[in-house]
């Protein structure tokens, strides 16, 4: 073969955007066009390796990206213009913040020379975006476009992942200016090396606390699926008969018909799962971080436990709860470890110790376990996640708006795979559901997607409902429709004497009217009998956007939830039961 | 307790801001910032006073290492380390208060470095609480004006901070 020399391409700054982007292998750009970067949308035109999904509002491309990072692991891309459509996109950079979801997002803004001039549709991005995303750079001069993106793939994907903001003026995409192309292949930079294996002495202590342990947990969050550990994770729970707890943000990195698994914790955590890490001896918490929705009153936290928790973030580790054994690291690469010692060493827990904890956690799991009142005329919401799962065996995406029943999904779907309960947990972003949905929607289409939402939350990014239509993304909508903001009222009823203010949605649309305006097919559902067949219908039609508009039981309330100012295991466990 | 950070930064628009608004946006205390250039020109030389129990200490130093420009880090307070502060002191003086000030300074080790008719600008360089003690001694004398430039501090030894 001769070897050539490969001629240095030259591209405009917009076309280096749009190179840069496929040369990093992104299929999907979600975003929205205006002034300041209608020259990067005219280079998006003129190939076809980067397909852009226009929405309805900036917030959903955020969202869109953002879920699509959650489902692969992969940085989703956003672009978006200067001024309102900057500004629109924040909320979905934030809620991506929150949850350590790797994102790059491109925001236009006005020529070099006007910065500071208060010009038409300025704002200053990166002075907005400063306190909500992972890192943020502009760009000075076009020619550093392909370094700029490189780095932040770099930095939104690495350590602990989270969005990166680039701010690109207007003349940085000139059309007729030409600059050499050249895409990196990697980055190094000097003030960011993010650990990757843990330290080994550390992972060694830990070993010797988790085996000398009588009343172990295994308490697993988000990291592990962004970290896609999941497997070792599993692996280690079930060599060592640990039970399982995950967070919110963790379910699916252990399968939950598993008999190891307790549920999650927390707030509305599961009776057994909190009565378990309150008990516990050890707590091997790995890829979470103590949240305060997790937590309760810290001052009363799990007072026997001594703690060994894992995360790539140092500043998690004792930020909340002090922990006796901290290890800084990738989870995957620090449990990979801990199993080739655990196996080498061929030691377990001490067997009778453990199986009096079993039978322990067993009678906690027999006193509340789930249930809820199956026998009421109403329809229930537990029931209809209940009969999701049935039918979607599963393994469906869901995809959750924020409120009860964000709730009751994560309590009654039961998620046995990693990557597959798609929440905004951090932030609790009302209107993330459908966009959410449609970016999963979009990237799996043979999968079922569907989107658990409530009256008040699908409202917040309904016009999404026309991009489905464009895109024909056949998202499964469960709008658990019982016409008030349920989260905000079930606190108004527990601490506010049930005075409403301002938690009863008036006038609601019509929604099935509403999804057959924007070209879908919509189903109500008022009477228990209906649920099957409807949800039927609507998982046949596979290719078609259903909404399912599903009347239930207005007055239910989430259960268990902590006390406040309690301990982990101080609890509601129904509108008269409490521990 | 009082605590001396010494920050490298990437000389890079937008460093200072993202450090400095950590700090707003957690609700850590900056008593004291000294920002410059070192002699190598993509760095930048911060000294930090804060103050705070361990935790929050060890949350600021955890916390600066996240952004991504800090290139190192170090807590003088955790080793032997120097710390001087600069003043610029105008005071009322004339009469008997002239001879006052002057010898006030002396004692310091101050320096007069600028004479009107009716004032003095004293210079004093030390640690903070060496310029506490002398605006305290500075009693019945009229201060006009005090600024001070906040801390900058060094390791003793040959404990070095660099890369
Ligand atoms: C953007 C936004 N605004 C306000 C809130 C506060 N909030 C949390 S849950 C909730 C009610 C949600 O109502 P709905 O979507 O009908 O769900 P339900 O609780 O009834 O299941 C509200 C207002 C929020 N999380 N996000
Ligand atoms: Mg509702």
């Amino acid at each position: 073969m001769t070897s050539q020399t490969k001629q240095t391409e030259m591209l405009s700054g917009a076309a280096m955007v749009i190179r840069a982007l496929a040369d990093e292998g992104v299929e999907y750009l979600y975003g929205y066009p205006g002034g300041a970067v209608l020259h990067i949308y005219d280079a998006l035109f003129q190939q076809s390796k980067v397909k852009h999904v226009l929405v309805r509002h900036e917030q959903a491309a955020t969202h869109m990206a953002d879920a699509y990072a959650r489902a692969t692991g992969k940085a989703g891309v956003v672009l978006v213009t200067s001024g309102p459509g900057a500004t629109n996109a924040v909320t979905g950079i934030a809620t991506a913040y929150m949850d350590s979801i790797p994102m790059v997002v491109l925001t236009g803004q006005v020529m070099s020379h006007l910065i500071g001039d208060d010009a038409f549709q300025e704002t200053d991005m990166l002075g907005i975006s400063r306190p909500i995303c992972k890192h943020n750079m502009s760009v000075r001069r076009p020619e550093d476009i392909p370094a700029i993106i490189k780095k932040a793939f770099y930095i939104a994907q690495s350590g602990r992942p989270g969005p990166v903001v680039i701010d690109i003026p207007k003349d940085m995409t000139i059309p007729s200016q030409t600059f050499p192309y050249h895409y990196p292949s990697e980055v190094k930079l000097r003030s960011y090396q993010p650990k990757l294996k843990g330290h080994s002495g550390q992972i060694k202590k830990a070993i010797t606390a988790l085996l000398a342990a009588k009343k172990p947990i295994l308490y697993a969050g988000g990291g592990v699926i962004m970290g896609g550990a999941s497997d070792e994770l599993t692996e280690l729970a079930q060599l060592l008969n640990l039970p399982v707890t995950n967070t919110l943000m963790g379910l699916g990195c252990y399968p939950a018909s598993d008999k190891q698994f307790i549920g999650m914790l927390g707030m509305h955590g599961s009776y057994e799962a909190n009565q378990t890490m309150h008990h516990a001896d050890l707590i091997l918490a790995v890829g979470a971080r103590f949240d305060d929705r997790v937590t309760n009153n810290t001052k009363k936290f799990c007072p026997d436990a001594t703690i060994i928790h894992i995360d790539i973030d140092p500043a998690s580790i004792s930020k909340t709860i002090n922990a006796h054994i901290p290890i800084v690291g990738l989870v995957k690469p620090v449990l990979s470890e801990m199993l080739e010692l655990l196996q080498q060493k061929k030691k377990k827990l001490d067997s009778a110790a453990l199986k009096k904890w079993w039978q322990q956690i067993d009678e906690w799991r027999a006193v509340h376990g789930g249930r809820y009142d199956s026998d009421s005329p109403l329809l229930k919401p537990q029931y209809v996640i209940e009969q999701v799962s049935k039918i979607t065996k599963g393994n469906a995406f869901i995809c959750s708006d924020v409120g009860q029943h964000q709730m009751y999904a994560a309590q009654y779907y039961g998620f046995n795979k990693p990557n597959r309960w798609i929440n905004s947990g951090g932030l609790g972003t009302m209107g993330f559901g459908l966009p959410a949905a449609m970016g999963v929607k979009l990237n799996f289409p043979d999968d079922d997607v569907v989107c658990v939402t409530g009256e008040g939350s699908i409202q917040m990014n309904i016009q999404e409902l026309s991009t489905c239509k464009q895109y024909g993304l056949g998202v499964k909508i469960i709008n658990l429709n019982n016409g008030y903001l349920g989260m905000v009222k079930q606190w108004q009823d527990m601490n506010y004497e049930s005075r409403y203010a301002s938690s009863y949605m008036d006038s609601l649309p019509d929604f099935v009217k509403l999804a057959e305006a924007y070209g879908h097919v919509g189903i109500r559902v008022t009477e228990p009998e209906q649920l099957m067949p409807a949800l039927e219908r609507a998982f046949a039609l596979k290719d078609q956007l259903v909404f399912l508009d599903i009347h239930i039981d207005p007055k239910e309330h989430v259960y268990p939830m902590q006390i406040p100012g309690g301990a982990m295991n101080e609890m509601f466990l129904s509108k008269t039961e409490r521990t | 307790m009082r605590h001396i950070i010494s920050v490298l930064l990437e000389n890079e628009s937008g460093a200072l801001a993202r450090l400095v608004g950590l700090f707003a946006q957690r609700g850590y205390n900056i008593d004291s910032l000294t920002v410059a250039p070192t002699e190598d020109a993509t760095l930048s030389r911060l000294t930090l006073v804060t103050h705070g129990n361990d935790q929050v200490i060890e949350q600021i130093t955890k916390q600066l290492h996240k952004l991504i420009e800090v290139v190192k880090l170090t807590d003088l307070n955790d080793a032997p380390h120097l710390e001087r502060e600069l003043m610029l002191v105008k005071v009322k003086a004339s009469g008997a208060q002239r001879d006052e000030v002057k010898r006030c300074a002396d004692i310091f080790r101050g320096q007069i470095i600028d004479v009107t008719a009716s004032t003095y600008t004293v210079q004093l360089v030390g640690t903070s609480d060496k310029l506490d003690a002398f605006i305290q001694a500075l009693t019945g004398t009229p201060i006009l004006e005090v600024v001070r430039s906040g801390v900058s501090g060094i390791a003793r030894g040959e404990k070095t901070l660099a890369l």
